[in-house]
């Protein structure tokens, strides 16, 4: 484990100190959910109806903002040939790189978007549920993510194909994120819609790393 | 001293590669043995790099096998990538991180620890830029840095890509130095290279004598 450790590490460091990755996805996600207001208009109610779902497609696209570099780097300067060489399972370094993109993007998402859901009117009592809806769901859009990443290695034009490729998958993240943020302010339970998404979880964490380390095989032949 | 025949310790029967669809060489075979080196020679394109990729692991052969001890590599995959270090051509080096912090890194994916980081920065006399940010060092330094993973932890069998490029004159003689300190503990060593690399009693490989004829 503690190559698991070291990969997450390197990754963290390397996201940190380039210019901070981290930043433009957290700068990107605000000012995309700060556009709304000035596009439908300040209303409270009008903004309280839609803020679950602006935060929510804000998020995805924010995610899917920093998912193109997950391993074009790598693949670029020789890295990933070398890790591919390394004893560590494949699918376990696959696992690492996404513990990492969630560590330095995912997580600072869920930290913001309660401030940005103040800006939107979001109803305060689901803010709690708010919050660990996007826990649960964001490492789903990183799992997801990297197999999108994988598979678009090398192409040209890569970032536009990645979309393509993995924002119909997000759809489920996206329906079961804004209706558990959505619940609880509308005074239902939020809890059936945080199990669904834990489920999205749990099967993304055991489907995606394989995905990935196979479109990582295919790409190094 | 024993004689006759040396060990089979590494070997390849029979390897064709293709690339693109097109073959790129056939029938090939070679054997080392214990502390053996084999340098493959041939111009541009006749598959010095393939052949190198093949022998890792990286990707099968069109044809043939390669055998390590033995038994086929393709049936433990693992105990194979442990077995072996693989310095292609690009340094796989981090320009944000410094020397030490990538050197490092790939100690420690190889269950190593970092201490043999630092004795291996110093070997290759890098030792003075182990805290420089890895974009601040010549192409040289970088060389031998991708160079330095091969002595921070141990490894039987280095695939070399083209090691010496962009190496001075001292530099050289520590690969070389290293190479066969190497192969006196028993390791193997196949290097694709274009300068003459000065091993002793090293087989040479001429991948221009296993291109496919063309019909006539």
């Amino acid at each position: 484990m503690n190559a698991f450790a070291a990969l997450v590490g390197r990754d963290l460091k390397l996201a940190f100190r380039q210019g901070g990755d981290w930043a433009n996805v957290a700068a990107f996600f605000a000012l995309a959910v700060i556009l709304f207001p000035f596009g439908v208009g300040p209303e409270p109610e009008l903004l309280a109806r839609i803020s679950a779902g602006v935060l929510w497609v804000a998020a995805l696209l924010a995610a899917l903002l920093s998912l193109e570099r997950l391993f074009q780097s790598d693949w670029e300067d020789g890295s990933l040939e070398a890790l591919v060489l390394m004893p560590l399972p494949l699918e376990l370094q696959a696992l690492a790189k996404c513990l990492a993109h969630w560590l330095a993007t995912g997580l600072p998402l869920t930290v913001i978007a309660p401030l940005l859901a103040l800006v939107l009117h979001f109803n305060s009592a689901g803010m709690v549920s708010l919050v660990l809806a996007m826990l649960l769901g964001t490492p789903v859009l990183s799992l997801i993510g990297a197999v999108g990443a994988a598979l678009t290695l090398g192409a040209r034009r890569g970032g536009v194909l990645l979309s393509l490729l993995v924002l119909p998958l997000y759809i489920p993240v996206l329906i079961f994120g804004v209706a558990a943020s959505e619940a609880a302010s509308m005074g239902f339970a939020a809890r059936p819609h945080l199990l669904l998404l834990a489920a999205l979880l749990l099967a993304a964490l055991a489907l995606a790393p394989w995905a990935a380390a196979a479109a990582l095989r295919q790409a190094m032949e | 001293m024993r004689r006759g025949l040396p060990q089979k310790f590494f070997s390849g029967q029979d390897l064709a590669c293709r690339r693109g669809g097109r073959l790129v060489f056939r029938g090939l075979n070679f054997s080392l043995g214990r502390g053996g080196a084999l340098l493959l020679a041939g111009p541009n394109g006749s598959g010095k790099t393939s052949l190198l990729r093949m022998l890792a692991g990286l990707t099968p052969p069109a044809e043939g096998q390669i055998f390590w001890h033995g038994s086929s590599i393709s049936l433990d995959p693992a105990a194979h990538r442990a077995r072996l270090h693989f310095i292609g051509h690009q340094d796989a080096l981090k320009p944000a991180l410094t020397a030490r912090e990538n050197l490092a890194f790939w100690v420690e994916m190889r269950g190593g620890k970092r201490r043999g980081a630092d004795a291996a920065l110093k070997s290759f006399r890098l030792g003075a830029r182990a805290d420089w940010p890895c974009r601040y060092l010549s192409a040289g330094e970088r060389r031998r840095l991708a160079l330095a993973r091969l002595i921070a932890s141990k490894a039987w069998l280095w695939l070399l890509d083209e090691p010496a490029t962009g190496l001075d004159t001292q530099a050289l003689e520590h690969l070389l130095a290293a190479i066969s300190a190497h192969r006196r503990q028993g390791g193997c060593v196949v290097a694709a290279t274009h300068a003459p690399l000065a091993l002793a009693e090293a087989a040479v490989l001429s991948l221009a004598d296993f291109a496919p004829r063309r019909a006539a």
